[in-house]
Parts: structure tokens; sequence; C-alpha cells
């Protein structure tokens, strides 16, 4: 592997920990592990940990995956390793 | 026009579609029929796969599960759209840059090894055969009820329609029907939600209505209302309810998700898309359209479980008054009561109903002090909450038409995908990569064909005579999914060093040690609704029920790979520069065959 796709790599494993790491705060860590201190916080009668459990966590995902995507486009161009 | 004549209507024509679709969009090389000649946009690839994915159990079952489990039933909702994450940052973009047809002739080519290939296979098969089972019961049980035949017959129409596009139209068919029934289904299923959610509520969209204010003035939260009347009679609180325990929901959101990101027929519709890029956007399209649904899957279930708590509670817990007379039952009960899914018994002969929860030492004494004799709807089943939904709301009867053309629409989409990864596995990865390697172009989409056509059979027979599967098959395709593909297809893409044999033993173990489990506890293993909360097995393992196992087999899988990996010989030069290669998107084959 040479220096720049070793780089690249590099940068692809540090962009899918953050992410991985909040994938699991948004939906184990609030949603299930940490559930009834966050329930103490009502937003429109509905508890913090509950709404994260069941709308919260899907909304993230999305954001997740959209946050992935761009930036990953944005390394290819940058490593120069994108397609065409 | 009553409601028969419109249903027939309504599904008679998202038939002819999607059969229309099929037929015009039908493949003619091994690359339209296995990877829709790489030509699919993502948007399009992304509403295919959201129809791929949510099956009958998502359509219909999910939101009964939620009604009756509450907050415990947020493993459903995390589970099956988390996968999704692993699945875009984890797999999908260099698996379309490895650029072939099916997830074993990846472990085939990433482990140099045939013997890899075919036990890849042999998971792929089993769990997908079992899944497509369910969704032939489903398709078979809607057709029966709502063409009003018997159930053999409607299972004989539903494996038609299924055989008809399914193998004509290969994956380019599947694919355009696919995005055909997605908007069908998604249709059928927020229309109902967004009527219900302004009468309870008065806010049109169904994620706000679970956090507004009843309509009737009152100033009190939904969710508040909700769980006070379910307190009141002696429930559990809907929004703390814990799926056994919290050990246990973690186990099994988990497993949920690796098995989604593990599932062969969501796997190989990336694909399907034109480039690494697409791979990485079409995840996050699936996602957008699969939340749609998910996320009114709470407001669908809180709600009917108000809808359905009130009707039978009119007034005050506790007085003569407050409950309903059996004599003015709506007439949405007497229908389901004919199916023999909702059921009632005046235990204490007073002509009205009493719904409460009798399990409950305390409250059903106090209850006895008002003269009830226990619960009295005996029969409450969770999968009629959605179908039901638009009568208990009193909708208008083209929208209980459109609820049941999307019910048949998200079961019909499922089956055929999978029939379609159970085919290629068998056509591509055992005939052409193992036994015929010679054979030729048109005779392996005809092989295709005739597999897909056996697994229709095989699963039409199971269909017929199901040999006490339902819920469990899901969770036996999950556990098989999660504990053996997932972890080799990620570390034949993150672990350079891992070989043949620790791929093989891992896969096996995985599985292995699923399967076992799943089977030890299979006469417990059946999910009846609410009663499994407090019903934990006394003999299962930390607690965990057999279906949330898949995410332990996968740890298994992981640990027994690395460990044999370290002590065999490293993969050869040549294997460590394809897992290079595979990593960066330059020089992607773009062509639609090869």
């Amino acid at each position: 592997m040479n220096k720049t796709a070793e780089q690249y790599w590099k940068a692809n494993i540090r962009l899918v920990s953050i992410l991985l790491a909040i994938w699991f705060v948004c939906s184990f860590l609030f949603g299930i592990i940490l559930v009834e201190p966050l329930n103490t916080i009502k937003i429109g009668g509905v508890g913090l940990g509950f709404w994260f459990a069941q709308n919260g966590s899907i909304f993230t995902f999305l954001v997740l995956i959209y946050v992935y995507a761009k930036r990953m486009n944005a390394l290819d161009v940058e490593f120069d390793v994108h397609e065409d | 026009m009553d409601l028969q004549t419109l249903t027939y209507l309504v599904v008679g024509f998202t038939f002819a579609l999607y059969i229309g679709i099929a037929f015009w969009a039908r493949a003619a090389t091994t690359g339209e029929f296995y990877a829709a000649g790489r030509g699919v946009h993502p948007v399009a690839n992304g509403m295919a796969t959201a129809a791929d994915w949510m099956s009958a159990a998502s359509f219909i079952s999910m939101a009964g599960l939620i009604a009756f489990n509450g907050y415990g039933a947020s493993v459903f909702l995390m589970g099956w759209t988390g996968g999704y994450v692993l699945l875009a940052l984890l797999l999908a973009p260099y698996l379309r840059k490895f650029g072939k047809f099916t997830v074993p002739e990846f472990i085939g080519d990433r482990y140099y090894s045939r013997t890899a290939r075919i036990v890849a296979v042999i998971c792929l098969i089993i769990a997908s055969v079992t899944y497509v089972i369910g969704q032939m019961k489903g398709i078979g049980v809607a057709f029966s009820r709502f063409l009003e035949t018997e159930y053999d017959t409607g299972l004989y129409i539903g494996m038609g329609i299924v055989f008809i596009y399914a193998v004509m139209g290969g994956m380019k068919g599947i694919t355009y029907t696919q995005i055909a029934q997605y908007c069908v289904l998604i249709f059928a299923y927020t229309v109902p939600a967004i009527f219900i959610s302004l009468n309870i509520t008065g806010n049109p969209v169904p994620q706000l209505g679970i956090g507004s204010t009843m309509a009737d003035g009152s100033g009190t939260f939904m969710m508040d209302r909700l769980d006070q009347v379910v307190t009141d009679l002696g429930f559990k609180e809907y929004t703390t309810q814990v799926m056994g325990s919290k050990l246990n929901m973690f186990v099994y959101t988990l497993s949920l998700m690796i098995g989604t990101a593990g599932l062969p027929h969501v796997i190989i519709r990336f694909f399907t898309v034109p480039k690494v890029k697409d791979a990485r956007s079409s995840a996050g399209w699936a996602l957008v359209f699969i939340a749609i649904l998910y996320t009114t899957a709470p407001a669908v279930g809180s709600m009917a479980r108000l809808n359905l708590m009130n009707t039978i509670q009119t007034g005050e817990v506790g007085t003569v008054e407050g409950n309903i007379e059996i004599a003015k039952v709506p007439q949405w009960m007497t229908n389901w009561e004919k199916t023999g899914l909702l059921q009632w018994e005046d235990k204490n002969g007073d002509g009205r109903i009493q719904y409460y929860n009798d399990k409950n030492a305390e409250f059903a004494a106090k209850a006895e002090g008002w003269g009830w004799k226990g619960n009295e709807m005996t029969k409450v089943d969770r999968d009629i909450m959605v179908l039901a939904n638009p009568e208990i709301a009193s909708l208008p009867n083209w929208v209980i038409a459109l609820v049941v053309a999307g019910g048949l629409a998200a079961a019909l989409s499922t089956a055929a995908g999978l029939l379609l990864a159970i085919s290629s596995s068998i056509s591509h990865d055992l005939l052409k990569g193992v036994f015929i390697p010679d054979i030729s172009e048109k005779n392996e989409l005809l092989a295709g064909r005739l597999a897909m056509a056996g697994a229709i059979g095989v699963a039409g027979y199971f269909g017929l005579h199901p040999p006490d599967f339902a819920a469990g098959t899901v969770a036996i395709a999950f556990g098989l999914a999660a504990s053996s593909i997932f972890p080799v297809l990620m570390m034949g893409i993150f672990y350079k060093k891992m070989n043949r044999s620790g791929a093989i033993w891992g896969m096996i173990s995985g599985i292995g040690v699923t399967m076992l489990y799943v089977f030890q506890h299979k006469g417990i293993m059946f999910i009846p609704g609410t009663s499994f909360l407090g019903d934990m097995g006394p003999s299962w393992f930390l607690g965990i029920s057999p279906n949330a196992f898949g995410a332990v087999g996968a740890l298994v899988n992981f640990v027994v790979a690395i460990l044999v990996s370290k002590v065999t010989a490293p993969p050869p030069d040549h294997i460590q520069h394809l897992v290079e290669d595979i990593r960066v998107p330059k020089g992607a084959d773009t062509a639609t065959d090869h």
C-alpha cells in the first residue's frame, strides 16, 4: 500500500470510528442504558430517553449516513482515489 | 361501493401494475438478472431496498408489537434501522467496489476457498428460506382474509404472482416493481396514521402527534394520557415497560442491527448501483424511505392502543357505566371477531366488557370488589392493529382497501428479494462457481429461474404446512445472518490478515452456537404478545431470549475467527492486495456485464 492509500484508509477509519461512537450513544446509551435518567427530561410529554429509543435514534442514523457519504466523497477527491 | 369490491379493485390494480412493470423490465442477461445491469439510480435503489426490507413484519406486526409492548418494542425500531448505519459504513461501498454479484462470491474470493463459499451459500439459503416462508404465510393469510378464499387458495395465488414477476424479471424487474410497491405501502401506512393523529391530537404529523396534547381540550399530553389509561387498568406503564431485561433489550437490538447488515437480500442491493459513491448514498436513501414508516410506527402503535382502551373503557374505571355494553360494540370489533383474532367473553354476566390486566394481583383484587371476574377481552391479536386501525378510526373504505394492498405489497416485495438471493446463490455460486464453471450464460439464467421456482415451491409447501414456525422463523433468519455472514464480511474488509481457516471456523461456530441456542429453546421462543414481557425463561443464558441470541453468535464468530487465524498461515500476498484494492473506490468496474 502506498503512502496516500495508507493515509486515506486511516482517515476513513477515523471517520467511521467517530460515527459509530455516535451510533452507539444515540441508540444503546440514550435509548437503553441511560433511559431512566433521560426520561426525567420531558419534551411535549415524552421522556427524552423514550423519544431517543423510538424516534430520535432513527433520525440520528440518517444524519450519520449522510455525513459519512459526504465526508467520504470529499476524502476520495482529496486523496485522488475517486472514480473517474 | 362496498368494501369487498373496492378491495378487489385496489389490489387488482396494484397487481396489474407490478406484473406490467416486471414484463417491461424483464432481464435478458445474467448481469441484469442478478444486479439489474448495475444501472439503478441510488434514490430508486434506496426505495427498492426499503420495499425489499420492510416485510409483512414491519408493515403489519410492528405497530401491534409497539402498541402492546410500549417502550420495550423500541428494540425493533432501533434494531431494524441501526443496521443500515453498519451496512453503509462497513460493507456497502467495499462490496460494490469488489464488483461481483453475490455475497458468497465475495467470501469465496476473499478467503480463496471454495469451502468458504459453500459454507456461505448454506448459511444464506437457510436464512433466506426461513425468512421467505414467513412471507409466504403472510401473503396467504392476507389474501384469504380479504378476498374471502381459503387460506390454501390465497397462498397459491400469492405463489403464482411472485413466480411471474420474480422469475421473469430477475433483479431488474424486481427493482422496478419494488419501487411501485414502496409507493403503495408507504401511502397505505401514513394516510391512516395522519387521520388518526389528527383525530386524537389535532396534529397531522404523527411524529409530532406523540408529543402533543389531546384534542379533547384537557391539555393533557397524549403520552401521559396513555400511561394513565393503561395503568388505571393494571397494565404496565406504556413508556417504561421493558422487554425482558435491559441486557436482553441491548442484545436484542444489537442482533437485529447485525442481522440487518448480514441479510444477503439486502446486501445484494448494493451491487446494483453504478458506482462506489452511489453505494454509500444508496444505504442512506434506503434508510430515509424506511424511516418514514419506522418513525410513524410509534404513533400508530400508541394511538391504536389508546383507541382500543377507550373503546372498551368508555367511562370511569370501576363504575358500572364505565364499560362498553356488548350489544353496542362498534362494527370493527364484530368484523374482527369473525376472524377469531379478537375475542371476548362476558365472564361476570353483566352484559359489558371489562378489559384489564388480571395477572396484576393487586389490581385484580381491587377489580373483584367491582364485580369483575377476570379480563373479558380473551384474545387481542397484536397483528390486527394496523389492519384494524382505519376501521377503528372510522376512515373511508378506500383507505381500508389501500391498507390491504399495502400489506400485500410489503410481503410480496420481500419474498421476491429473498427468492432472488436464493436463486443467485444456487445458480451463480453453486453451479457456475463450484460444480459447472463453464456453464453458458443462457443456462445459468435458466438455472437461476429454476432455482427460484424451486424455492417458491419449498416456501409454499412450508407455507401450507407451517412446522410451528411463525415468529420463530424470523428469529432464526436474523440470528443466522448476524452470526455467520456479517462478521466474515466485515473482517474480510477491515482485517487484512484474516485467513481462510479463520473465516470458515468463524462462520461454522457462529451459526452453530446460534442454532443450538435457538433450537434448545424452540419451545419458548414464540412471542405471545405482551405476556412475553413478564414470562422470562429461567433457563435463558443471562436472561437473553433466543430471538436476541444472534449477537452472541456473532461475537463467537469474531473470537473464533481471530484465534484460528492467529495460529494458521496468513492469507497469500495477492489476497492482501485484493483487500487493499477494495478499500479504495478508484478503478471500480462500471461495466454492465463481466
